[in-house]
């Protein structure tokens, strides 16, 4: 991934995370992975549109992840479930 | 051999944090065709839903050189790139792997307003692949009608429920007489993958198109994206193929549909779960709308039938 800053010059954009903000704020409601449960399909990481969901360890970066719910709702072994947050 | 989703390359061309709709197709299109064709690609985009999740400079969302053009050169502009790269490679200018070069492009830029130039690029067999995702409207507009939306949905530009039949744009491809078409669908993504692969190692113009169910325009939960797109399989109204060089191969699902080894599922269950498609559940004569809608399904399979027999 570049990381390059403004460039004065041109109006150029580099890829960086957060092009849209801080995707996080959108969601209503998170996915919660229970790991007991989980056979490590990896059809949730497939699936997920905002690619937030880390192959290696399945964990979920909340500061991105939109709440869309489709990792939830395509997990095999129902071991994801969407919370509402506390406060 | 098929691959399978534990084989799929670790490259992210989607950044965390771009600006689509949560549970958008096109992303999740976009982030397959990243780990099929790797870093050394370009791409071309015409105005849609895509280019405008690419976010606000200085930050960009997807990690390919991307193009924006006008509607007009959806089919033209990467004809271009090619004949560039293609002439600095001949006179030794650039060495190395040639990019891949493709577009991405909505139903809206390719079935409408792009296609005189799709159409001449095809017929000039120009060196890249051209990607449409068909998310059946023009929804980065805010969800009109366009050449893809099927009869009875409702856009903002028919409310009441859209009164002709779509394009058989995949159809209009092959005729064109290219080496390499495919269709294909965000539930089987190791099939859209092997596709994409396909494509990247076949020289010419490749067409391949995936259905994109837009959960913004169609009136559904996000969650819903990956199981409508399966049921648009299931129920016949969205067939997987690809043909090389002309000869069609069913896929998936839709294989064992054309060889009668399974039914189709309800296309109810698939119009039900589509506040797009509300219109029908109210409608007096509800039943002879999905009759008609089935039918047309039906006489589909069947002419592709005998389209493979060729
Ligand atoms: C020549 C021209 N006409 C109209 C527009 C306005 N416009 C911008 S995006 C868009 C919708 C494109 O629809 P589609 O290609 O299906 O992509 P989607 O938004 O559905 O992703 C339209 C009509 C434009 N930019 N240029
Ligand atoms: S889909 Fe479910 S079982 Fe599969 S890896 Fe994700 S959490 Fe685990
Ligand atoms: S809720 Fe959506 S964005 Fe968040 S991890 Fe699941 S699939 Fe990804
Ligand atoms: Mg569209």
């Amino acid at each position: 991934m570049a990381n390059k800053i403004y460039d004065e010059k041109y109006p150029v954009s580099y890829p960086m995370h957060g092009a849209g903000g801080k995707t996080g704020d959108w969601r209503l409601l998170t996915p919660r992975i229970d790991r007991e449960k989980c056979s490590k399909c990896m059809l949730c990481w497939v699936y997920c549109p905002d690619a937030v969901i880390d192959r290696e360890t399945l964990e979920i970066d909340y500061e991105y992840c939109k709440g869309c719910g489709i990792c939830a709702r395509e997990c095999p072994r129902k071991a994801i479930v969407m919370i509402r947050e506390e406060e | 051999m098929a691959t399978s989703i534990k084989d799929l390359p670790r490259d992210e061309v989607v950044m965390k944090g771009h600006g689509a709709c949560a549970g958008c197709p096109s992303t999740l299109a976009l982030r397959i065709a990243g780990k099929a064709f790797g870093p050394n690609a370009v791409c071309v985009m015409t105005p849609s839903c895509t280019v405008a999740s690419l976010g606000l400079i200085p930050k960009a969302a997807y990690d390919y050189p991307i193009l924006n053009v006008c509607f007009a050169t959806a089919g033209s502009s990467a004809s271009g790139i090619v004949y560039a790269y293609e002439s600095l490679y001949k006179k030794g200018k650039l060495t190395g792997e040639m990019p891949t070069v493709f577009t991405w492009i909505g139903d809206g830029g390719t079935y409408d307003i792009g296609l005189q130039a799709i159409s001449a690029a095809a017929e000039r067999n120009d060196n890249y692949i051209f990607i449409c995702y068909n998310n059946e409207a023009y929804s980065n507009t805010g969800v009109q009608r366009s050449g893809a939306t099927p009869k009875f949905a409702a856009t903002t530009t028919t409310p009441q429920g859209k009164m002709e039949d779509k394009k058989n744009m995949p159809l209009l491809m092959l005729d064109h007489q290219i080496p390499y078409l495919a269709t294909a669908s965000l539930a089987y993504p190791t099939d859209f993958y092997d596709k994409l692969v396909k494509a990247k190692n076949t020289r010419g113009f490749k067409y391949i198109e995936v259905f994109a169910p837009c959960c913004t325009g169609w009136k559904f939960p996000s969650s819903d994206m990956i199981r409508i797109s399966r049921m648009a399989v299931t129920s016949g109204a969205w067939l997987l193929y690809e043909a090389e060089n002309g000869k069609i191969k069913f896929n998936g699902p839709t294989a064992k549909i054309m060889e009668g080894k399974v039914e189709l599922s309800p296309l109810e269950d698939y119009f039900s779960c589509q506040g797009r498609f509300a219109s029908i559940n109210r409608a007096a004569n509800k039943e002879e709308i999905i009759a008609e809608a089935k039918n047309k399904i039906l006489a589909d399979i069947e002419f592709m039938k005998k389209r493979a027999a060729f």
